[in-house]
């Protein structure tokens, strides 16, 4: 219990500066809100523009400035966002939903498909196969993600046509004719982009570990017994590296986040990814901020999960024995 | 008599018993030599491609690659890249290896001048971050405690936002452009490294030698930078040099999101970002080679990296 209220405590103290080292950064930048708002060229009057400041409180020394953001952040009111003219919780939960279909399928694709090349990799260690996965895998984490966007666009899309050049949903159709399968069609591109640039590390990871247990004692006992390969594999391998391959898919979640906003930009696809680029072009400030504080909800989300997973796979771990 | 001498033979053979337990179970590790060493570069070359020579290779070829783009980006004359609109789109060929934009810029002088932007910027700010990383991570070590814990903090709180996220923020503060891009880089790669070298501090900490020199009167000063940070090297080297690829990985991706280099600048964020208004016309080389060039430097980084980890580690070294 004592524990769990350190974790606790110190969980809360982690968001609380994250919340003000996203507001400090922000606040800091030479980017007037009053001209973001209102644009450049408007022709308000001086006098006019002083009242609205004071309005907003932008004179206001920065603590009180955030304490009254904190405050209506607390209670949900995240403020309006600048660019797209409505409430950021409201932007936020509408692309998110884009957003978290295109990072799911992504990120059990590349979850599912790296286990199992890792254990493939690893299985036949050394021969030609475990090298053209091991480069395949280098070259995918290599590439930057915009890049293997902009290829996936030009070989599958412009060359031979399979799919749209971008967007979640046709052209010029209203949002309730969309059906489900022009979606997916939409969908296909940046997931696969997505999918393929996280493949690499889990695979990596995977062959690794798994290279490591096949020179362990218990693996050489298994050996003498007269398992073959894939019986070693499945009846001690994959118990042993399912825990270390499950965090790193979790705490993936944050590269998760920064691929999304290049693929988004790439495939122009109305995401969370795409807001915030549009949010920090555009000096949008309480979107930015909305994003920063929600962002980092989904990491945390991310390794609490993994954490609680490990109780699951691992009844060790479970019953607070202190392993490892 | 036959069966003796086979028997004998391999004997003989076993008899070496330095192979690692790998070659010793047989079975499935070694498929090699059922193989008859086909793909075994190992024994056509007669053992020439070692851990050591490997690693020297890769790291004087990613050297020699740096250094030739980097001296060729910062001599090269503003006119090889120039607009002439008489040579707009043109495809890759014999005048232009990589092709020109919309503009008649020559795409080739034009991603190298890019690269090399991006290898200084790449310097500097791993230069930077490492140097945090060490500065933290011998100081969470040996001085433990309160400090340790800071450092924890600190490394957790970088490491709960996204990291393009944080790239963001602090571009966005300091007002975009190069020098915006450049803070947001080289202050956000040290989390990873602090955690590394703090881990290996940590071991060397409780060594008898660096606890007889705190009983020799030395001050724990004195003890990190005499016997804690020559121990450390090796681990913040390597991490180094793995932190190079990331960080112009994360230059290029800033800046092509608009964050970064004004577009006037030549670099790959840049030209690749321009590149998708004409991609869907068909324009792919304005695409493909800069990006190439790019993933041509992050891989031998990466490599050269991985080799020169497993050289120094001495489980591996000997292979």
């Amino acid at each position: 219990m004592k524990k769990f209220l350190g974790m606790a405590l110190r969980m809360a103290s982690l968001f609380a500066a994250i919340s003000i080292l996203s507001f400090l950064l922000v606040s800091n930048a030479p980017i007037d809100p009053l001209t973001a708002y209102i644009g450049a060229n408007s022709t308000i009057s001086e006098s006019a523009k002083e009242e609205i400041a004071a309005y907003w409180g932008l004179n206001d020394p920065p603590v009180e400035r955030f304490l009254a953001w904190a405050g209506n952040t607390l209670k949900g009111d995240f403020g309006n966002s600048i660019v797209y003219k409505q409430p950021v919780l409201t932007v936020i939960k509408e692309r998110f939903l884009y957003s978290l279909a295109l990072m799911l399928i992504a990120w059990i694709c590349s979850g599912i498909l790296g286990f199992f090349l890792g254990i493939l990799a690893a299985a036949f260690h050394g021969s030609l196969l475990d090298k053209m996965i091991k480069l395949v895998c280098l070259v995918f984490q290599s590439s930057p993600a915009f890049w293997a966007g902009l290829l996936m666009l030009s070989i599958f899309a412009v060359n031979l046509g399979w799919f749209p050049i971008g967007l979640a949903a046709p052209m010029g159709k209203l949002a309730s004719q969309v059906t489900l399968g022009e979606r997916i069609h939409h969908l296909i591109l940046p997931s696969i982009t997505l999918s393929l640039l996280g493949i690499g590390k889990i695979t990596l990871y995977t062959r690794q570990k798994l290279l490591e247990i096949f020179e362990s004692e218990f693996i050489l006992y298994a050996r003498a017994r007269g398992e073959n390969t894939w019986q070693v594999i499945t009846r001690h391998g994959i118990k042993n590296i399912a825990i270390p391959a499950v965090t790193v898919q979790f705490a993936a979640f944050s590269e998760l986040f920064g691929g999304i906003a290049l693929a988004e930009s790439v495939f122009s696809y109305p995401g969370i990814g795409s807001a915030l680029t549009a949010a920090g072009l555009g000096g949008d400030v309480p979107l930015l901020l909305g994003i920063a504080v929600f962002s980092a909800v989904f990491v945390f989300a991310g390794n609490l999960i993994a954490n609680i997973l490990y109780g699951i796979i691992d009844p060790r771990i479970r019953e607070g024995s202190s392993h490892e | 008599m036959s069966k003796e001498t086979c028997v004998s033979r391999n004997r003989k053979k076993e008899g070496g018993g330095s192979g690692s337990r790998k070659e010793r179970i047989g079975g499935f590790w070694n498929w090699k030599e059922r193989m008859g060493g086909f793909w075994n570069r190992k024994e056509r070359m007669g053992g020439f491609w070692n851990q050591r020579r490997k690693t020297l290779f890769w790291i004087r070829f990613a050297a020699i690659y740096l250094l030739v783009v980097l001296v060729d980006g910062l001599l090269m004359s503003p006119e090889n890249y120039g607009v002439d609109y008489s040579a707009k789109f043109i495809a890759p060929c014999f005048a232009h290896p990589f092709g020109t934009d919309y503009m008649g810029r020559d795409m080739f002088f034009r991603s190298i001048k890019g690269l090399s932007n991006s290898i200084v910027i790449g310097l500097l700010a791993s230069a930077v971050s490492s140097l945090i990383a060490l500065a933290f991570g011998v100081a969470a070590a040996v001085k433990g405690g309160l400090i340790d814990q800071f450092v924890s903090w600190c490394v957790d709180l970088c490491m709960g936002i996204p990291h393009l996220m944080l790239l963001i923020l602090i571009s966005f503060m300091m007002g975009k452009g190069g020098t915006g891009v450049t803070a947001a880089v080289a202050l956000t790669h040290w989390p990873e490294l602090t955690r590394l070298v703090r881990a290996e501090a940590i071991q060397i900490r409780s060594a008898q030698y660096v606890q007889a020199s705190y009983r020799m009167g030395k001050t724990w000063y004195e003890a990190a930078w005499q016997h804690m940070i020559p121990q450390v090297l090796p681990v913040y080297l390597i991490g180094v040099v793995l932190l190079f690829p990331h960080v112009i990985m994360h230059e290029a991706a800033i800046t092509f999101l608009g964050f970064g280099f004004s577009p006037e600048t030549p670099a790959i964020g840049v030209i690749l970002s321009e590149s998708m208004n004409h991609i869907a016309t068909g324009k792919w080389w304005m695409a493909v080679f800069p990006g190439l060039l790019l993933l041509l430097a992050v891989m031998l980084f990466d490599v050269a990296g991985e080799n020169l980890k497993r050289l120094l580690n001495p489980n591996s070294g000997n292979e």
